[in-house]
Parts: C-alpha cells; structure tokens; sequence
C-alpha cells in the first residue's frame, strides 16, 4: 500500500506490504539503518525512535499508521562528523560496546530528557511537586527499557549525567 | 616482509615499554566510536545489496524425531513466495568455537525442539515470515530424552582427576563442606540477532554475517556446502555482540548460501529472538558437588569438585565446569569429576567464560561456606590458600596478582565494615556485604595481521579478526601507533574480511593479547625496515608523532619511502604455554540490600579489582569488566532458561521472560585494574580480560545475600521465592 513516511526532515513515499513495521520501512526500505532490530517485539528498546518528539519503539508501530507523524531517528540526530551532545557523550564515556544497542539508547536518552526537563515523575521519583534531579538513580530507572548486554550501562549514565549537567548550566 | 615468533621463551624485553608515542595503555576513545553512536557502522543484516530477497528459518514442533513431509507447494503457489528450501546441507545447529568444519547437517532429523527445518524465501520480509509460521511440516516423532534427572551420564576419562585422597582428607579435616550447587542454563543474548547476506558470483560465494571467529567460519561454511573455502569470503566489520554465542557458524548463514545459489539472487536470513534462543547455544545447565577439607586455621588440605553438564549427542563441547580448580586454592588432595547427559535440548556451547563463569562461581560459594566454618574472615581465608606453583603440576605461575588483588579490593571496598550474617537492616531491607576471588585461564592462539606503513606516513592495520564490542579497533590501533610513533589519526585498522591475514578471533579472552601480538611483530618488522634506511639499529630509533629520531637527526615519516613499506606478524603459542600455568585473577566485593518482605534483592555497590597484564586500553578494559560483572548480576538474581520438562523446548524464549539485567539492575560499577607485565602471556605481555570479570561475581553477591539475610541459596538464580522460603524457614 502506499505510505508516506516523513523522516528526519525529508518526506518519502512508499509502496509497501501494509503488515510492514515502521522499523522495518526505516530499515529495509529507507536504508535507515541505524535503527536496530533486537527482538522485534517491544522488548529490548533497540529499535527506539522520536515519533514528534516522544521515544516509541518503532518495531510495535506499523508504518502505514504515521504518516502524519514527525519522525527522527538515531540518523537524524547527527552524523560521525557532526555528533549530538548526547553522541558525542557517549564516546567520551564509553557509553556502548559493540554499538548495537547503541541508537536506541542515544534517541530515548534525548527524549528522556525532554520528558525530565518536562517534570514527568519517573518510579524512583521521590518528590512528585518540583523539578526531578537527574541522578545516577533517576537515569538508571528510565532508561531502563533500553536493554544492552554489553552492559555499557554505568557509562551510559556517566554520558547522560554529563549532558544534563551541561543543560543545566546552559 | 614477514616476522614470526613462536611463544617459546619469556619476552623481557618488553619493547612496548620503550617507546614513545603515549597512545598504550591509556584510556582512548575507540575509533569506531563516531560510526557506532550514528549509526553509520553497518552490521551484517544491514548492506546494501541488490535484488536482495528475504528467508526466514520454520522450525521442528517436535522435539525428537523425522520429518516425514514438509508441505512446501501450499505455500509455494501464495504471491511473492521464491522458494522453499529444504537441503540436506542445512544445519542441526551452530558449529561449536574453532570447530573449523561443519556441525551435524541435515534437517529432517530432529534432535531438540526449535531446530530449523527448511528455508522459506519470498520477495518481502512479511511474506516470507508469514509463510514460515504457516508451512506444514509432518513429523513421525520419537522417544527423547529432555531433563537431566532422567539421562544416564557419560564419565568420560580423561576429564576425570585424582591426587593424594581426598576421602581421607575429609575424614581427618578439623573443619570440611560438602555441597551441592545447580545452575541453570543461559543464553548469550547478543543484542544483535544473527543475520546473514549471502551473495554468489560464479562458484564464489560472499557472505556478510555476524560472527566472532572468521577463519575457522570460513571452513565451516566450506564444509557444511561441500565447496573450497578458497570460494568463501566472509565480511564481518561489525558484530552487535557475541558473547560465544556467534563462535561458530550458525544455521542462517548456511540457509542464506544455500537459497542464494538455488534463485541465483542475494538472500538474507535473520534470527528472529526467539530463533536466538532456540537454535544457538545455551550454556548447560550445571550441578557441581563441592568438598574443602581443611585444618582449623582453615588452611585446605582437600578440594573435591564434581560437574554433572549436559549437551546434544554428538556435540564434544560440554561446560568445562571444573577448569580452574586444579590451580585456584592450595591442598595437597584433589580430585575432579566430570559428567556429560545427552538431552534433546538446544545445543549446548560457550557463552561468555565457559567454564569458570559458573564453576568458580560455586567454588567461590563454597569458599564462603568454609569461611563460616572456620570462623575465618573471607578474605584471610583466601588469602591462606593462595598457592606458590600450580598445585596439580608444580608449575610455576607466569604471574600471579590474587594477593594483591584481594588486600586492594578489600581496602578500597571497605571490607571491613562487614558484619556477622544477619544483623544489619534498614527498613525492611536487609544489608550484607560478600566477595569472591575470579580467575581464568589464559591463552595465546596463533595470529597473523599485516600493517603497512604508506608513502604519505600514515599506518593501516589489516587482519580479519573481529570487534564484537571488546575495543579490537581502539587497541590495534593504539599498538601500531604506540610501535610507529604515530598519533591515533594517521592510523587505520581495517577488520572482520577473510581477505585480510588471519588473526585469532573473538573468543576465550586470547583476540587482544594474540591479534596484539601480531600487529606488534609486523610493527617491529617496519621499525627495522625505518632503521635500515636511516642506517641505524632498530633499538637506537626513536618514533614518535610521525618522525624518526635516529643519531639525533629527525627525519619525517612521510617521504621516508617511495612506496609502502609492508610487514605481516605471525604469533604462535610456544612453550611458554607448557612450562607455566597462565591465568588471569580479581576479586569482586558487593553490598546487596535483602528485601525482608518480598525477598528481592537490590545490588547496592559492586567492585571488581583484575589484573591480566599489560592493560592496552583502560576504557575499552574497564567496559569489559563491567559488562562480565553485569553477566555476574544476571547469573546471581534472574537469568535462567527455563526447560518445558516434558520435550525440553524452551519456555522463556524471548527477553521479556529471559531476564538479563536492566540498567537499574546495575549499580555504578567500580573497576581497578593492577598494572602488571605478564612475560610469559604474550610478546606484548598483555593477557586476557573479557571474561574474568564473570567468573565467580555471582557469588560475590550470593555470598552477600547469605550475609544480609542468613540464607543460602544453593540452585540459582537467587530470586524472590527462593530467599523468602529461606527467610520463612529462619524464622519459623
Ligand atoms: S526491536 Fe523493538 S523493542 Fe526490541
Ligand atoms: S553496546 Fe552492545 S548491547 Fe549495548
């Protein structure tokens, strides 16, 4: 069927099978690559995406369904020579081993912070009224649907807690 | 230009020392990095490849048996369906690490639950996994054999041991254990699932894939097709983690081979997470009966280790349990046991320190029960059983760092706020703090990688090992810079493509100081070749920022030659291998809080203090030993794969019900890593360092966890209704 996806900026149509997922569009059609494919089934947070501004996983969403909806992906955030603040972190920290969950992490981690500087409460959130304190603790907890078996997980809050403290002083 | 050298005497030159680049040992960015967190670096199942069309594996329902029909045509007649493949070459399961030829074929005998049975391929990913999940295939099933309680085991000799006597040993002891430990098994879990891009030009196949251990892939794709390996080219620039798990071929590549060259077009095969589960390896399931005789002061005189591990007939690999407790702890008797069951279920290989990950665990459990018999501190009683030579053989040690590792992890813990089992709460939790001693064997394995050194000055570093996450780009990369006196920018590592010179591969901890190596001697090989056109000798040249500094004259690297000066290394193992026990150590302290309602247990601070020779790179080291460490956290509390009793199949196929950790699993990790020369390991005195930091920290924190609460769970993981019995039978 045909389906318009826009993507990092630039708008494309598509004729593809309508059970097509939104990652697989990315992926398979759109050689969007940098999206990842985990387990295909919610699970891992490999194939985190920003659906107008909100980090989905986009192996749950089928393509033929957001055609209206803003999306970036881990591409559209910068590339090797033009890093985001968050990237760029997460090579000065060693946020990643082998990479793969790595464009997950980096997209949900951006939205994560939206979502904070938004004052959403997260589980470990002790005061519900003022700002949430971007922790080891508060970080950990939220980016916990982002799996990575590496274990890269200490440094990824390294990188995170870097970049929030760098908002913050902005 | 060529440089071997074959492991046969210490290297206390240690050249590496003596130069003057800055770029070892320190904790560089890895190269790779900028391509990794853009996305840009291209994983196996993501090249561009032309009129590529989509497999996807249908597995056996059943889990013992033949395949009496495969419904193929119902499908074949559905829109955009190419083709059903069924060969005989398709594989059981993946090649076990180094196997170097191809695993039991033919897919119509079925031995486990899950094992692919044919290949359906169709022009869109959705039609073809659509078809797959719908094709018919009849089977006439047989009688298996699915739970360890019902399997008769093989005790097979040469896997058995015995010095001085061990029953008598534990019949005068002052103080003995004797227990029995059960873990269960696991799955590497890989981020990436195995994916294959297999293309053919003629009778040369191309095959982009996701693996560990290219030169031995290579062979065993050749084999499991019946073609030359000469024909093979296999790319793996990227692998999204391996863990074992991608050692050896696996089924989605030969499938991928086999399709492409029927249609005559390129076809792709990914593993779904369930089929990742289901059809690569797991680690077995162990139970491992542990017995310490020792003297009131706690010092062994007996060390009794007995696994009891299971695998797929005909597979030799089986968890080699008890492989490092013939040299860990003194004692004069000692005697190993070893087990194998052959049950229909998933292959069982390597996952990540096969062998230590789980047995130094339950020794190290062990160790903790001895400790309160004795009344003597953990950490002393370690601390009195560390031996001078290898107690099995009487060799010496290339170098040993337990002491070292136990006094500065004890300290920087703050071990000694410890108290006794029991009697520190907050709330309702309940706090204990534990430790427990890591080891592992190291080895050096045969490697070749050329570097050239360009007209313009700039170095390329090319072999066909892998990075699967270990940092094998960043510390190629540091050596060649650190021996040719060149910044990190004007050197280039190229990997993961059987065309370059074969390094040793991902796997066993030996990639770094092996592969190490082998760019180390072609390095040497290119300073001597500098010093030959400066008219110096080699020792007398100085390399640094791209210049040679020789007789103090200073001379560009660039314009030193016309063309490219090449130079391969080539390392073999020696005989420093036989006259020496060569093994990595650390120690891991833990504070756990215990949940005293619900029994849950929180991993409130983790340590880990390792040494493993020369340290080329402390970042990419110190990631590695948090990621081993986190393994430790997943075997403590949650991972396990659950077996349906009756056929074996895996019931917990998928990362919702098979729980790795999570990032607030894992507390703020911190790493030490001793500065140490091994002369024995390896040219470049470095050893080993991906896997130590699994073996043994599950009972860092079970052992903590016995602290808090005063219960002792001896079948893992240690998760809630475990400790809650434990704690409900405290008080009752
Ligand atoms: S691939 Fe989408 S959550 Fe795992
Ligand atoms: S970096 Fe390998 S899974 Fe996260």
């Amino acid at each position: 069927m045909q389906t318009r996806l826009h993507v990092n900026g630039t708008t494309h149509h598509l004729d593809i099978d309508p059970r097509t997922t939104l990652l697989d569009a990315l992926r398979d059609h759109l050689r969007l690559t940098g999206s990842k494919k985990g387990c295909d089934h919610g699970q891992c947070g490999a194939c985190t995406v920003l659906l107008n501004g909100r980090r989905i996983n986009a192996c749950l969403a089928l393509a033929c369904m957001h055609d209206h909806d803003e999306i970036i992906t881990i591409e559209g955030l910068g590339g090797p020579d033009d890093l985001s603040p968050l990237q760029a972190a997460f090579v000065a920290h060693d946020g990643y081993q082998c990479g793969y969950c790595t464009p997950g992490q980096i997209c949900s981690a951006t939205a994560m912070l939206e979502e904070m500087a938004d004052g959403w409460p997260s589980h470990v959130t002790d005061d519900l009224t003022g700002a949430t304190k971007p922790d080891a603790t508060e970080i950990s907890e939220r980016m916990s649907g982002n799996l990575c078996r590496c274990s890269a997980y200490p440094n990824i809050v390294d990188a995170i807690l870097a970049v929030a403290a760098e908002r913050t002083r902005a | 230009m060529s440089e071997h050298h074959k492991m046969d005497a210490p290297d206390h030159a240690r050249r590496l020392d003596d130069m003057a680049q800055g770029l070892i040992g320190t904790a560089m960015d890895r190269p790779d990095g900028p391509l990794k967190v853009s996305g840009t670096a291209t994983y196996a199942h993501e090249w561009a490849v032309d009129n590529l069309c989509h497999g996807v594996l249908a597995r056996a329902t059943v889990p013992t048996g033949r395949v009496s029909d495969v419904a193929a045509q119902d499908i074949l007649d559905r829109p955009g369906i190419l083709a059903v493949i069924t060969d005989r070459r398709l594989l059981r399961n993946p090649a076990q690490g180094g196997a170097g030829e191809a695993p039991v074929q033919d897919p119509s005998r079925i031995a486990y639950f899950g094992q692919p049975i044919a290949l359906v391929v169709a022009e869109t990913f959705e039609a073809a996994r659509d078809a797959a999940a719908s094709l018919r295939i009849d089977y006439e099933e047989t009688e298996g054999t699915y739970r360890p309680e019902d399997a008769a085991f093989e005790t097979p000799e040469d896997k058995q041991s015995s010095q001085g006597d061990l029953d008598a040993a534990m019949a005068q002891a002052a103080h003995s254990i004797d227990v029995t430990y059960t873990t269960p098994g696991h799955n590497s879990a890989a981020m990436e699932p195995h994916g294959a891009i297999a293309s053919w030009d003629g009778d040369d196949l191309v095959l982009r894939g996701s693996y560990q251990m290219l030169k031995h892939n290579r062979k065993e794709i050749a084999d499991s097709l019946g073609i030359d390996p000469a024909n093979v080219r296999l790319l793996s620039p990227y692998v999204g983690g391996g863990f074992g798990s991608k050692l050896g071929i696996a089924p989605e590549a030969v499938a991928a081979a086999l399709a492409a060259r029927d249609l005559g077009r390129p076809v792709s095969v990914a593993l779904s997470r369930q089929q990742v589960f289901e059809t690569t390896m797991r680690r077995s399931e162990t139970r491992q009966r542990i017995r310490l005789a020792a003297d009131a002061e706690g010092r062994l005189t007996g060390i009794g280790h007995d696994a009891w591990v299971s695998n797929l007939p005909g597979e030799t690999f089986a968890e080699p349990a008890t492989q490092a407790t013939p040299f860990l702890y003194g004692g004069e008797n000692r005697q190993i046991g070893f087990h194998v069951a052959r049950l229909n279920r998933t292959c069982a290989g390597s996952v990540r320190a096969p062998g230590e990950a789980v047995g130094v665990t339950v020794l190290e459990n062990a160790m903790d029960e001895l400790a309160e018999a004795t009344g003597v501190d953990p950490v002393d009683l370690r601390r009195r059983n560390i031996p001078d030579t290898d107690p099995s053989t009487g060799k010496p040690f290339s170098s040993h760092t337990l002491r070292r590792a136990l006094d500065d992890g004890a300290t920087r813990f703050g071990w000694n706020q410890r108290q006794r089992p029991g009697t520190r709460r907050e709330g309702d939790w309940l706090i204990g703090l534990g430790m427990a001693c890591a080891t592992r064997v190291n080895i050096l394995a045969e490697a070749r990688a050329r570097v050239s050194l360009t007209a313009d000055g700039r170095a390329v570093v090319e072999t066909d090992m892998t990075d699967i996450g270990t940092g094998t780009y960043a510390i190629l990369t540091q050596i060649a810079g650190e021996m040719l006196g060149l910044p990190l920018d004007r050197v280039t590592t190229r990997l993961g493509d059987t065309d370059l010179p074969p390094g040793s591969g991902s796997g066993g901890s030996m990639g770094a100081s092996s592969t190490g190596s082998a760019v180390y001697l072609a390095c040497r090989n290119l300073r001597a070749q500098i010093a030959a056109r400066l008219d110096c000798a080699e020792t007398d040249l100085t390399l640094k920022d791209g210049k040679a500094i020789a007789a103090n004259k200073t001379t560009d690297l660039a314009g030193l030659s016309d063309g490219t000066l090449t130079a391969e290394g080539h390392i073999e193992p020696g005989k420093t291998r036989e006259e020496t026990r060569q093994a990595t150590f650390g120690t891991f302290f833990t504070e756990v809080a215990v949940n005293a309602v619900t029994g849950e247990t929180r991993v409130r601070r983790m340590q880990g203090t390792f040494a493993a020779g020369r340290i080329l790179n402390h970042k990419t080291a110190r990631s590695q030993c948090i990621g081993g460490m986190t393994f430790g956290i997943g075997m403590a509390l949650t991972e396990e794969l659950m077996h349906d009793p009756r056929d074996g199949h895996i019931v917990n196929r998928d990362l919702a019900e098979y729980h790795m950790p999570v990032n607030a699993d894992v507390p703020q990790i911190d790493v030490v890593l001793l500065d140490e020369r091994d002369d024995w390991a390896s040219p470049i005195q470095a050893k080993g360092i991906g896997e130590l930091s699994i073996c043994g920290a599950g009972a860092a924190i079970t052992n903590a966890i016995y602290n808090a609460s005063g219960v002792r769970v001896r079948d893992y993981p240690a998760s809630l209704d475990k400790i809650l019995a434990g704690l409900d039978d405290g008080r009752g």
